[in-house]
């Protein structure tokens, strides 16, 4: 499944790194600690957070996530969607909880 | 080959450039991607470290067809307890800091993990020095 594919299922809006939309996803995760994320996350995953800063796409970047998700209509930095844009890694938004979207996303890579 | 990056204390906009740059490197020299992971785990929790405790910090790389060695040197307030610091949730991070999603406590036993040796001095007053080693056996 690509990125692209999850934007439309879940309902997605792209704010950012629109460049990475074919990327293939192989799993999850959920955090909102970036040391979690640096230590646990692998390649290709999809990370789900509430964090909005910029150093969530320094992360991403150094992780090779497939894209972000920021959960409850939080809104992005600036500083995080030009981060997203400049490293290629779509930035992505839902308006659901945490759990409801990591659970929707789950159902959906069965 | 040796690469230098300067950190600045406090400034979380420039977090991770050091390892994001270490990282473009080493692929350009074909190192094995699972080594490039470990390798930028360990250097990004460095200079996080560097940003979010010190005042400012030196990060020297030095790669040769062995091994990667890092060192990482900060001006900062040093560690009184080096076990302590290296115990997994254990963190002196600011109220700020962890609202970020940092100063979980997880930084030093992820260096630790990430590297085939990792040495850390500390002087308290004065600063602390990491230095990571991760050998490049074929």
């Amino acid at each position: 499944m690509k990125v692209c594919d999850i934007v439309e299922k879940l309902n997605l809006k792209v704010i950012g790194g629109s460049e990475g939309l074919q990327n293939e996803v192989v799993g999850g995760y959920t955090s909102d600690l970036l040391s979690d994320v640096m230590g646990n996350a692998n390649e290709g995953q999809v990370w789900i957070t509430l964090q909005t800063h910029r150093n969530v796409m320094a992360v991403a970047s150094l992780k090779d996530v497939a894209a972000v998700i920021i959960v409850k209509g939080l809104e992005a930095e600036e500083s995080t969607i030009s981060q997203s844009n400049d490293e290629g890694i779509p930035l992505l938004s839902s308006d659901l909880e945490t759990f409801e979207l990591s659970g929707q996303l789950y159902e959906l890579l069965q | 080959m040796e690469f230098n990056y300067e950190v600045e204390g406090g400034n979380f906009a420039k977090a991770g450039n050091a390892a994001s740059s270490v990282k473009k490197v080493l692929k350009q020299l074909n190192v094995d991607p699972k080594v490039i992971k470990r390798v930028v785990v360990a250097l990004y929790e460095g200079e996080v470290n560097v940003v979010a405790h010190a005042y400012k910090g030196n990060i020297m790389v030095d790669i040769d067809t062995a091994r990667i060695f890092i060192r990482i040197q900060d001006e900062g307030p040093g560690i009184p307890d080096i076990d302590l610091a290296m115990t997994v949730g254990y963190s002196t991070a600011s109220a700020m800091v962890r609202e970020m999603g940092f100063g979980a406590g997880m930084g030093l036993p992820n260096m630790k993990r990430n590297a085939d040796s990792l040495k850390l001095s500390s002087k308290v007053g004065e600063g602390t020095i990491v230095e990571l080693t991760t050998n490049l056996s074929k």
